[in-house]
Parts: structure tokens; C-alpha cells; sequence
């Protein structure tokens, strides 16, 4: 049903047709218009029988979902940025004992300092938790996926998280076409899980496991990813069958072949880099993209096979490894195991600083002459991160920057940076 | 099974001189679990707790009396801890429930998990208890155990209090005594041990929930034990008991002191047994012959120093916490507090 609907609005009422038994929520931004809607519908008991607790911390809210999930239901929950940290412990927990709960991320810096907007932090601080982490560029993604987060969680024996652009995607009012409720049915069949805790059948759950056993046990959870690099385009495949549309699969190309420049990215950002892309093509420029819609499993092989004729790559991303660089552009370099051509780091959007197709048009014609430097920190202000540095180097003790910085730009006035 | 008569007599275990709480001596239907043949063995033997450890005992007793009381439908969320590694060295498992590990800090959050998902599956005849130690309970799975109370989730938590962070080599906990050696309180200083004015009442914070039922038991009388149990499992909603449960490792003391040490915790007044429902205190358990807190603590190396002449003080800030337990739950019967 096509809806002009907000993307959290949206990702609610998809959840609801995919028959959640037990919903965990806490409060942070800006996933909460999710779990709103959620405790909305459930409260007007339009999704069944299904539980929605309010609980004390997103600790709670991923350990409530192991509880319930352990116990056969199909549980759901939403986190972002801090609150994706405070659960932390409760997520490797999650995937190490092969629960399939899905979740929501509303991708979102982390502090400090303190800043609520967009990038990858948060989720990319679990990249090696074991979840499998589909991104989406849209909202219709968004919903369409969540549908077969679910499927495929049940199905390899692995939590999903969908991540989506905070505020970007969460805040943002599209056409949608929803999910009905028939069409989800048809292609999303009821959760029976090999094991549950049940009196009738009285097993042992999350025993310690020794050194004689536990590398097998990580072996597994590393193998069952790789199965869903084959399952994830069948259920797109599927998927496309019942409700008619394509979403999900591994990677998806915007006119990335046969051309010199490739930008790899995620996310949303491709809204923007399309029109970018599309006027320098116009421009006589040999240039396309690919999205990568699956980061974990990460499809090393496809990636591979569709940036074979490139003379050049340049990752995007949301995100920064501090101390190295580029998550993304490091395993973009992986897939692409000796790479004969130059794959560029480019980290931007940090925070939430706007991605505009102006500063993107200018990076990349950089990226074109071969002139960006490993990595390359988009739109940086370069002046004041000197100014800052040369301030350090004089006062030599420790003590945050953000402050200053603030100053340096004029956002806050004050006498004097120290 | 012949019956005995109920001779109509309240039963004073203590005429038998021993403190014994014998099964003979009382009606049939008030024996206890583990007199019957019928019993569950939930954790069933073989396990690898040390000799003499209260934890065991009382987890036994705990888990065998809820699966009565719900006629074994009965799931266990358990925290990280002795009573979970001793229990389940994978591949083996001493339990015969189902039952789930996840993390230290989150048992109360996983039996609200699994309460739900039986209620969305409309199983509600199944219950749930999670359980762990005083480490578990009332430091780092606090937050969990709030919110498990503040929601009325239909869970029985259980914490077995030892006193300390025991499977991790005794460390202090939230429910270490002043005064108390451990790893982390040495035997040092100007106050020896634990620092005084420390500590906290989780079964008085569970009261401030005004959750249905908060309960006191220790291992040394089994009967009120299995009594609290079964009577916790009679409400629905959120509650929570106290298990006392003496550690030979972590206190110093003699493996077959266990029982003595817990009956002397309670008769000096150091650890209170009561019950409270919705937040108010409903019954106390009287002390029968009062001793003084030196009989207790002086069975248990942990408090070597507390009878130095130099440590006099940390003795006396020992008693006063009995005494003010003693005044507060009122533990002396009239003729005995005159």
C-alpha cells in the first residue's frame, strides 16, 4: 500500500505484519518513533498477542530479547549510537548462541563529543559481533528489508541488524510502498526454532564452552554468514516474486560498469551521489557507483567481480577507524585481495555534517586525478584542526578539543581557547 | 507411607537439643520436598561445587520446591557465576529444567524475556525463576533486577548471598560485611577489610518496588526455605527472595560449618529472615536463643582481626548491625526482649 509515511513510521508497521511476539524498547534517539509505533499497536492489540516491554536500559532491551528468543518467540527490538554500546555484552551474546533476533539501528555518531546525528559509529563498533548487517539506501528499503531480516535470521540461525541512516532515513517523509500483511505471510513463514527452552524438552542453554571447543563454535557462527551470502540474493529473489519490487541482495550497481571511477558507499548517501554522479557523466566523466547493501556478511567475491574493469575505487564512508582509517575501504581492499588499482579512503558525513552533491563533486574529480590522500577526511576544516593542534602543542596536557574547536568556528563565543 | 497423626502440637524442633528439623516430626503434607521420592533432583549430583558450599544446597532446595509448586513447568534463567560454572562444564550440565546462561548481569532481564514470550505464546502455566549470586544480583545485574521488579514481570528472582565475588577468587561485593577480608578488602589499614558504612539491602530496595513478595531464607532451616519458595510461587508478578548461602572458600571457614554458620547468622541477628508483600513487612522469623555475633563470626578466618584489641571497633560496628536488624524486624519474642 503506498503510503507518504516517515521511515521509522514505516519500519513500524512492517515490523507489526512481520508477527513480532516479544518487543523490547528503550528510548534513544533517533530510533524512537520505531518502538513508539510499535508500543502503539501493540497496545491497541493490532499485532496478536505480542509483549511489549519498557525496559530500564538497551542493555535490558537485548538481554529481554535473548530471554524471548531463547524461549521460541520472534523478538524485536531498536537501538542506536550509546545505547548500541550500553548493549553491547548482550549483543555478541545474542549471536554467539544463534538467536535470530532482528533490530533496527538508527545509525548515529558516537560521543563524545556529544553529537545525536548520522554515521556509522555505532553499528560499525559491531561489525565483528557476528550479526549479520544489512544497510539501506531508502525507506522503502528500509521496511522491504526488515521483512527479510527476519526470514533470513530464521533461517541461518543469526541475529540481523538493519541498519538505516539516522534522521536521513529515520526522520524522513517518502513514498512507501508497505508491506501487506497477506504478501508478508506468503513469504515469511512463523518462527520454529530447532531448539527452546520448554519443560517438556529440558535442555542446557549457554554452558561454558574450553579452549577444546570454542574456536569450532566462532568457526560456525563465520560459516553460517557465509551461507547467507548465498541465501541473502535468493531471499531478494523471492522477495521479488511475491511483492513485485527489487530489494536487498548483496550489492546493488548505480551504472558502476565499464567505468574508470567506481565510489563504493552505503547507505543513503547514494541519494545524493547519483545526481552528482549522473551531471559528471554528462561531463564526459567515466563514472558510476555500487552500494554495498550486505556489510556483514561482506560479498568479497561479487564486489571483486563487479570492480574488476575499474581503473580506480573510491570508498565513502561513514566511518573512521581511528588510529588507521577507512572500515569500509579496508575491507573493500580485502575483496579485492591484490589490488593492482588504487582503492581511496574517503570518510565523510562524520556526525552528521552534511554530504552535499557540491563538496562531493569536488572530491571526487580529486579522486579522478589521483591526488587524495590515504585516508581522505571529506570537507575537513583543515585551518582549524592546525590551529587546535598548534594550541596542544603549547599547552602539553591532555583535555578535549570539541570545546575549542567550537570557539575556533564561532559557533560559541569566549575569550579564550585553552 | 504411614501416616502420623497431627498430634495438634506446635512443633519446637529444638526439644530435641540438636536444632534438628526433622521430617518425623512433622505432618505429612508439611515434609519436605526432598523427603519425597517424588522429588525433581533438579540439580542433580555430580556437579562441581566445593565441599560444604551453601550455594549448592540452597539452589537444590530452591529449584526443587518451584518446580513442585508449578508442577515442573518451570524455566531458569541463571547469571553468570559459581552456581552456573559449577553446574555446566560443557558438555555437561547438572540440571534437569530447561536452562539458560547468557551474561553476568542480565538473568533478571532474560526471565523477563522468556515470561513474555510464554505469554505471547499463551503458556502461562510455564513459570520462571532466574537466579544468581550477590555479585550478579545486587552490583552489576542491579539495573536488570529494577527493571524486571518495576515492569511486575511474572518472575521469581532468586540471589544466593555468599558475601562476595566467590567464583572469581572473593572479591568484595555490595554485600560484603564491614570488616570482611577478601581479595580486594585486605587486611590493612586503619579499618581492616571492608570499610564500615558500606553495603546495601537489596531485599529492603526490592520492598521499595512494592513487588508482591520479597523474602529472607538461609540453608540452615530448609523447611522455611522451601515454605518461601512455594509461597513466592503462589503470586504472580515480580519477586524476590534471599537465599544466605555460607562459602568455606571465601569465608574461612570449615566445609561442615555451612549449616551452623547460617543458623548462627541468623540467631545473632546478622542476617534477618522475613517476608513482606506489596512492600510491607509481614512476618519476621523470631531469633530462638539469641548468641553473640563473636560466636559467629569467630568460625570464620575472614574476621581474624576483628578480635585484635586493635580492631575493637570493627567488632562493635558488627554488633550494632545486629542489633539494629534485631530492633528493625523485630527478632526477639516479648519475653525474650525484656
Amino acid at each position: 500500500m503506498l503510503q507518504q509515511i516517515e521511515g521509522s513510521a514505516a519500519v513500524a508497521e512492517t515490523v507489526a505484519t512481520c508477527r513480532p511476539e516479544v518487543i523490547a524498547a528503550y528510548p534513544i534517539t533517533p530510533q524512537t518513533h520505531i518502538v513508539e509505533g510499535l508500543g502503539d499497536m501493540v497496545k491497541r492489540g493490532l499485532i496478536g498477542n505480542c509483549q511489549f516491554l519498557n525496559v530500564e536500559s538497551e542493555f535490558g532491551a537485548m538481554s529481554v530479547c535473548i530471554g524471548a528468543s531463547a524461549a521460541g518467540a520472534r523478538a524485536y527490538t531498536a537501538t542506536s549510537s550509546q545505547g548500541m554500546l550500553f548493549m553491547m555484552e548482550a549483543v555478541y551474546n545474542a549471536s554467539g548462541m544463534g538467536l535470530p533476533i532482528v533490530m533496527t539501528v538508527g545509525n548515529r555518531a558516537i560521543g563524545p563529543p556529544l553529537n545525536i546525528w548520522n554515521d556509522w559509529s555505532d553499528s560499525m563498533a559491531a561489525r565483528d559481533a557476528a550479526w549479520i548487517q544489512l544497510f539501506v539506501e531508502d525507506n522503502q528499503q528500509a521496511a522491504d528489508v526488515h521483512v527479510q531480516a527476519f526470514r533470513l535470521a530464521e533461517a541461518v540461525s543469526l541475529p540481523v541488524m538493519v541498519c538505516m541512516d539516522g534522521f536521513i532515513l529515520t526522520h524522513a517523509y517518502t513514498r512507501v510502498d508497505l508491506p501487506e500483511q497477506a504478501d508478508v505471510d506468503r513469504f515469511l513463514p512463523s518462527f520454529q526454532p530447532r531448539q527452546a527452552l520448554d519443560p517438556a524438552v529440558p535442555i542446557t542453554m549457554g554452558a561454558m564452552v574450553g579452549p577444546e571447543a570454542f574456536a569450532e563454535v566462532r568457526f560456525l557462527a563465520h560459516y553460517k554468514q557465509l551461507e547467507a551470502l548465498d541465501l541473502i540474493p535468493q531471499h531478494a529473489a523471492e522477495f521479488r516474486e511475491v511483492f513485485g519490487r527489487d530489494s536487498g541482495g548483496l550489492l546493488k550497481s548505480f551504472e558502476a560498469e565499464d567505468k574508470k571511477t567506481v565510489v563504493v558507499t552505503m547507505g543513503s548517501v547514494i541519494g545524493t551521489l547519483k545526481s552528482v554522479l549522473a551531471d559528471m557523466r554528462d561531463g564526459g566523466a567515466s563514472i558510476g557507483a555500487l552500494t554495498i547493501r550486505s556489510y556483514r556478511p561482506f560479498p568479497r567475491e561479487q564486489l571483486r567481480a563487479a570492480l574488476a574493469g575499474a581503473d580506480r575505487v573510491i570508498v565513502f564512508e561513514k566511518s573512521l577507524a581511528v588510529g588507521i582509517g577507512g572500515i569500509l575501504a579496508a575491507d573493500v581492499r580485502v575483496a579485492l585481495a591484490n589490488p593492482a588499482i588504487p582503492v581511496y579512503s574517503v570518510i565523510g558525513g562524520l556526525g552528521g555534517r552534511p554530504i552535499t552533491g557540491e563538496n562531493l563533486r569536488r572530491m571526487l574529480e580529486k579522486g579522478e586525478r589521483d591526488e587524495l590522500e590515504e585516508p581522505h577526511f571529506h570537507d575537513l576544516n583543515v585551518e582549524v584542526v592546525r590551529r587546535e593542534l598548534e594550541r596542544l602543542r603549547e599547552i602539553g596536557r591532555p583535555g578535549a578539543s570539541a570545546e575549542n574547536i567550537l570557539r575556533d568556528i564561532g559557533v560559541v563565543s569566549a575569550s579564550k581557547a585553552f | 507411607m504411614t501416616q502420623i497423626p497431627d498430634s495438634g502440637q506446635r512443633v519446637k524442633f529444638y526439644q530435641t537439643g540438636t536444632f534438628t528439623a526433622g521430617n518425623r516430626l512433622l505432618d505429612a503434607a508439611q515434609r519436605s520436598v526432598q523427603a519425597s521420592v517424588e522429588r525433581a533432583n533438579s540439580l542433580d549430583s555430580g556437579h562441581r561445587a566445593c565441599q560444604g558450599c551453601g550455594e549448592a544446597l540452597g539452589a537444590r532446595y530452591v529449584v526443587d520446591g518451584a518446580l513442585r509448586a508449578t508442577d515442573n513447568k518451570l524455566i531458569a534463567a541463571n547469571a553468570t557465576g559459581c552456581l552456573e560454572v559449577f553446574t555446566t562444564p560443557y558438555p555437561e550440565s547438572a540440571w534437569r529444567l530447561p536452562w539458560i546462561h547468557s551474561l553476568f548481569g542480565n538473568a533478571p532481564a532474560i526471565g523477563s524475556g522468556i515470561a513474555a514470550a510464554l505469554r505471547a505464546k499463551g503458556r502461562e502455566d510455564v513459570r520462571v525463576i532466574a537466579q544468581g549470586g550477590d555479585g550478579g544480583t545486587t552490583d552489576i545485574g542491579l539495573g536488570c533486577l529494577s527493571g524486571m521488579f518495576d515492569r511486575n514481570d511474572d518472575v521469581l528472582y532468586v540471589c544466593y548471598n555468599n558475601q562476595a565475588y566467590m567464583n572469581t577468587g572473593v572479591q568484595r561485593s555490595s554485600q560484603t560485611p564491614p570488616a570482611a577480608r577478601t581479595a580486594t578488602t585486605p587486611v590493612a589499614g586503619a579499618e581492616p577489610g571492608s570499610p564500615p558504612g558500606t553495603g546495601k539491602s537489596v531485599p529492603l530496595i526490592a520492598m521499595a518496588h512494592g513487588i508482591v513478595y520479597v523474602a529472607t531464607a538461609s540453608v540452615h532451616d530448609l523447611h522455611d526455605l522451601e515454605y518461601k519458595v512455594t509461597r513466592a510461587m503462589g503470586f504472580r508478578g515480580a519477586r524476590y527472595l534471599e537465599v544466605f548461602v555460607p562459602c568455606p572458600l571465601g569465608w574461612g571457614s570449615k566445609p561442615a560449618d555451612t549449616i551452623k554458620l547460617a543458623r548462627l547468622a541468623t540467631q545473632c541477628g546478622m542476617f534477618p529472615l522475613f517476608e513482606a508483600e506489596h512492600g510491607e513487612l509481614t512476618a519476621a522469623t523470631k531469633i530462638r536463643q539469641r548468641v553473640p555475633v563473636e560466636d559467629y563470626l569467630k568460625l570464620q578466618r575472614r574476621f581474624d582481626h576483628v578480635f585484635k584489641p586493635e580492631n575493637a571497633h570493627q567488632l562493635d560496628t558488627l554488633r550494632g548491625i545486629a542489633e539494629r536488624n534485631v530492633r528493625r524486624f523485630g527478632l526477639l519474642a516479648a519475653e525474650d526482649a525484656s
